[in-house]
């Protein structure tokens, strides 16, 4: 049993949020390249250039990478034999969520009651999906989500008899509906099976698995590859603008499902794919 | 085709511009979104006069986030345009020449365009450290309580955008993708 104070959880939060927003990961920063290297469209090309050179001053001069900072998705990974010392946890998570969002010039984006709108004005409550793992640590992920991509997510609950063709044309028709609305060149995040939530859930951690990773499964990395390139033949392009680019990288998860379901959700993420995790 | 352009936006020049062309934008432009967008609605539908007259001004759908010290706003580029779409023909009507955003427009919007004589122009999306820096100042001037929904006063300078939709009923969104598209 190892003890850990939530008050390092909440400074954890905090920095997280500051960090995510400025700086994007290595392996998002070396797909974005690749993506400038290889688009044909001079317009889509100078987009790609546009979006470097963005990176360069938001991390130079910490301006957040997007106005958007997004609405704070949190992951906590508890292990099993860690003991939490101090406030509840998703008390601690949202703290850091104020502090960092206040402390980091972050954009405040969340509204308290969805019909009334009224910002909170310190951009909490997050949305902390938390799970039970193995050993004694505590390993935090923030992901904050803009919502020019959360828009175009969508979920599709098809009938078994819909198969692996279903599952395709559903990614494909929600990539083709998001266009340049999604701020491509897109993170695509797949979730297929499950029940209607834990499928929503999974597209949202297939979009956490690193860029130039691949399903374990054959037949899930072979969709993968496929979606990739069907989605780049869309014509869609940077900034929708037209190109060859318009998805860099496709993430699918899967989960057992029900005899008379195949439920399939689709998480959009823009170019601005942000996550930072620390471990405690 | 690229230009440098001033804004407001005069009536000669919002005509002259044509989807696809690359414009430097310098002058004065008022930002707004959903919920500025509400209010000015419902201000007009009580017979009220807005906080900005339209006429000839050009709304850029933005909110940023805070300005560090010393610093004349945060992040700030484009959010989707077509959450305005309901909104947007009224102020069109009303004399408004030119809308900066990002993402689709509606069909309802395009006609409105075309029938005021208007644009629409793209920003990189996701761009918004970058486009900070074409941003001199920025000013409140209406429904501050909103945060960074208010209504700002921005000066501009060379701030880059493209032509999506013009007074022709063109639109890049439908027209360039065409052009690489390689599906069956």
């Amino acid at each position: 049993m190892r003890t850990v104070s939530t008050d390092l959880i909440r400074d954890a939060v905090a920095e997280l949020c500051i960090e995510a927003n400025h700086f994007l990961s290595e392996d998002m920063r070396e797909a974005l390249q690749a993506a400038e290297e290889s688009e044909v469209s001079p317009l889509g090309k100078r987009v790609l250039g546009q979006l470097q050179e963005n990176l360069r001053i938001a991390g130079e001069e910490m301006i957040p990478i997007c106005q958007d900072t997004g609405m704070a998705v949190v992951f906590a990974e508890i292990g099993q034999d860690v003991h939490l010392e101090g406030e509840l946890l998703e008390t601690a998570v949202n703290e850091g969520v104020r502090k960092g969002y206040t402390e980091g010039f972050l954009r405040k984006s969340v509204v308290g009651d969805p019909l009334e709108r009224t910002n909170t004005g310190d951009n909490t409550p997050c949305v902390l999906h938390t799970r039970i793992v193995p050993g004694d640590h505590v390993r935090l992920t923030v992901a904050p989500k803009g919502f020019g991509s959360e828009n175009m997510s969508r979920i599709f609950m098809l009938k078994p008899a819909d198969g692996e063709e279903g599952v395709k044309e559903a990614v494909l028709q929600a990539v083709r509906d998001a266009g340049p609305n999604a701020c491509p060149p897109m993170v695509v995040g797949v979730g297929i099976g499950g029940t209607f939530e834990k499928c929503a859930l999974l597209a949202k951690q297939a979009l956490l698995r690193p860029a130039d990773s691949h399903a374990e499964d054959p037949r899930y990395r072979a969709m993968e590859e496929e979606l990739l390139r069907r989605i780049n033949q869309s014509g869609i392009g940077p900034g929708g603008l037209g190109g060859r680019v318009t998805a860099m990288t496709v993430h699918i998860l899967t989960y057992p499902t029900h005899i008379a379901g195949l439920p399939v959700a689709v998480n959009i993420c823009c170019h601005v794919h942000r996550h930072a995790s620390k471990e405690q | 085709m690229e230009r440098k352009i001033r804004v407001p936006l005069s009536a000669e020049d919002a005509r002259s511009l044509r989807a696809g062309d690359y414009v430097y934008l310098t002058g004065t432009v008022y930002t707004a979104r959903d919920a500025a967008h509400k209010r000015m609605a419902e201000a007009l539908s009580r017979g009220e006069e807005l906080p900005v007259d339209p006429d000839g001004n050009v709304i850029y759908y933005m909110g940023p986030s805070p300005a560090r010290e010393g610093r004349a706003i945060g992040s700030a580029g484009p959010t989707t345009a077509s959450r305005m779409d309901r909104y947007a023909p009224q102020l069109l009507d009303l004399g408004l020449r030119g809308m900066i955003g990002k993402g689709k427009r509606s069909q309802a919007v395009k006609d409105a365009i075309v029938r005021n004589g208007a644009v629409y122009f793209a920003a990189v999306g996701g761009a918004g450290a970058l486009l900070s820096h074409c941003i001199r100042s920025s000013e409140v001037v209406a429904y501050e309580d909103l945060g960074t929904e208010a209504i700002r006063r921005l000066e501009i300078e060379d701030f880059p955008v493209i032509v999506v939709a013009d007074c022709e009923g063109n639109d890049l969104y439908l027209s360039a993708p065409a052009k690489y598209n390689e599906e069956k």
